[in-house]
């Protein structure tokens, strides 16, 4: 691909991860006020839409306080590494047939390295804050997310061993005759519970925990900081949602349709998903999480790349 | 994990039920007839007014929002001179009414009384009457109570017999 080409892509990707990041906003208010019967934001502009745009213009006016205790230069630098590792990420999800960043052979593992970058970010901030609460979220997240890392990264093994590759083009390319969510249905129920707590979604969101650690890390952010922080939340959700449709739901692959429209439906149907999760489910406990990880989901996901492993090689 | 999947299945069958919300300003909500909102003051049937300024209402608000100085008129009816709510205070309690023994201070099912400014919310004698009875027609306090004033002597109330001359020894 050229060089016009591939900037265009790349600020097609940023302004249209961006958008969605902030409509998830939107989205999540509107479905989850459908699901507890009300209506959600709905004044602003066509069916609320611009709610998005309104709460921007507010939050960009509020002060951006940074405590006189905190750790400034990390202070202000943690929230942004979320929105940044986790932008880089999409640049090897393949959108469409050449629609694509960086056709990285090690996609899969470029994928995987960012995202467990983005723990930096909340662990940083809740350090940097110097408060109790945003210290407990901080330690929280750098466990869930280490435990949560290990078999996020295995449940995807399956995947590779099946389509023999790491480049997320060629994973796709594999699955024209039979999504991975068949064989490998063990490994997406892994992968999506792990990227659930990768993005600490509700209902992994113990780093902030509301009832408990006031709102865990970014306790002390305010202004765009805080927005930066939620802005990471939704663009981890897409981000997952399109790793999801991409690994396990055949990407862009589908009849009638043109390949980037089936793509954005998918991705849609597993952020709707995210969403539903969050409306329906409550919070465990710290120690139900990790033992849940440790104990069950990490020998599950070795499990399931035995098995696939062994049906690979005895199918020669 | 089995139940984690139906409750999540019955919250998204959520999404098919009827929304509870009222859309406000253009859906009125259905509001009960004993609601507590604005208050008001009344007027007897005749058009007089009902206050006699009593000051029971004052005494038995718990905020102390409501200030009234008590008058005399020529026929010997008393009257507020003045009557103030302050409704910034005002927490719509409902116990000026129960204490008010002439049925003239009443709270209405009116809550639409947002203002930009706090002064605003202080209402005064002709803000809070009303041209009507409110919640008790035909209710006079004058033509039942055994108060005499001008026009009316003792005894000649409804319902009321003439006073007994306790220094006459007739039957």
């Amino acid at each position: 691909m050229n060089v016009t080409g591939t900037l265009i892509t790349i600020a097609a990707v940023l302004v249209a991860a961006l958008a969605i990041a902030g409509l998830n906003i939107w989205l999540e208010r509107r479905l989850l006020g459908l699901w507890q019967d009300r209506y959600g934001p709905n004044r602003v502009g066509p069916f609320g839409l611009l709610q998005v745009l309104a709460d921007m213009i507010k939050i960009f006016t509020k002060e951006d306080w940074i405590p006189p205790f905190a750790d400034k230069p990390v202070f202000v630098i943690a929230p942004g590494i979320i929105v940044v590792t986790t932008l880089i990420a999409f640049a090897v999800i393949p959108y469409a047939p050449g629609v694509v960043v960086s056709g990285l052979d090690i996609g899969v593992l470029f994928f995987l390295a960012m995202s467990s970058l983005g723990v930096y970010s909340v662990v940083l901030a809740g350090w940097a804050s110097d408060s109790k609460y945003a210290l407990i979220g901080g330690l929280r997240a750098v466990a869930q997310m280490l435990g949560y890392e290990v078999y996020l990264g295995l449940s995807i093994m399956g995947v590779v061993m099946l389509a023999g590759s790491f480049n997320l083009r060629l994973i796709v390319e594999a699955q024209r005759n039979l999504w991975f969510c068949i064989p490998q249905f063990l490994g997406l129920v892994i992968f999506f519970i792990a990227g659930v707590a990768e993005a600490h979604r509700l209902p992994f969101d113990l780093p902030e925990a509301e009832s408990e650690l006031v709102a865990g890390y970014h306790s002390e952010y305010s202004g765009m900081k805080f927005a930066l922080f939620f802005f990471g939340e939704y663009l981890g959700i897409t981000l997952i949602s399109a790793m999801i449709a991409t690994l396990f739901f055949g990407g862009w692959l589908g009849p009638w349709l043109p390949p980037l429209a089936w793509f954005a439906l998918k991705t849609f149907f597993f952020i709707c998903f995210f969403i539903l999760l969050r409306a329906s489910l409550p919070r465990p406990r710290y120690d139900q999480l990790m033992a849940w990880g440790w104990k069950i989901m990490l020998p599950l996901a070795l499990a399931n790349i035995l098995v696939t492993g062994a049906v690979i090689v005895t199918r020669g | 994990m089995w139940s984690h999947l139906r409750s999540m299945w019955l919250v998204f069958l959520h999404a098919f039920r009827k929304r509870e919300t009222v859309l406000y300003p253009e859906v009125k909500p259905a509001i009960p007839p004993r609601w507590r909102g604005r208050i008001i003051l009344s007027r007897d049937p005749d058009g007089g007014e009902r206050c006699v300024a009593c000051y029971l209402c004052a005494v038995a608000c718990p905020v102390d929002c409501i200030a009234l100085q008590a008058a005399e008129d020529e026929y010997g009816r008393r009257y507020p001179a003045f009557f103030r709510i302050n409704f910034s205070r005002c927490i719509f309690c409902g116990f000026c009414e129960e204490a008010c023994p002439t049925c003239a201070i009443q709270l209405t099912p009116d809550f639409e009384m947002g203002e930009y400014h706090r002064a605003s919310l202080v209402y005064e004698k002709e803000d809070l009457l009303i041209s009507g009875p409110g919640k008790y027609p035909g209710y006079n306090f004058y033509r039942v109570a055994g108060l005499a004033i001008s026009g009316k002597a003792k005894g000649e109330a409804e319902n009321e017999a003439p006073p007994v001359d306790v220094k006459s020894l007739l039957p």
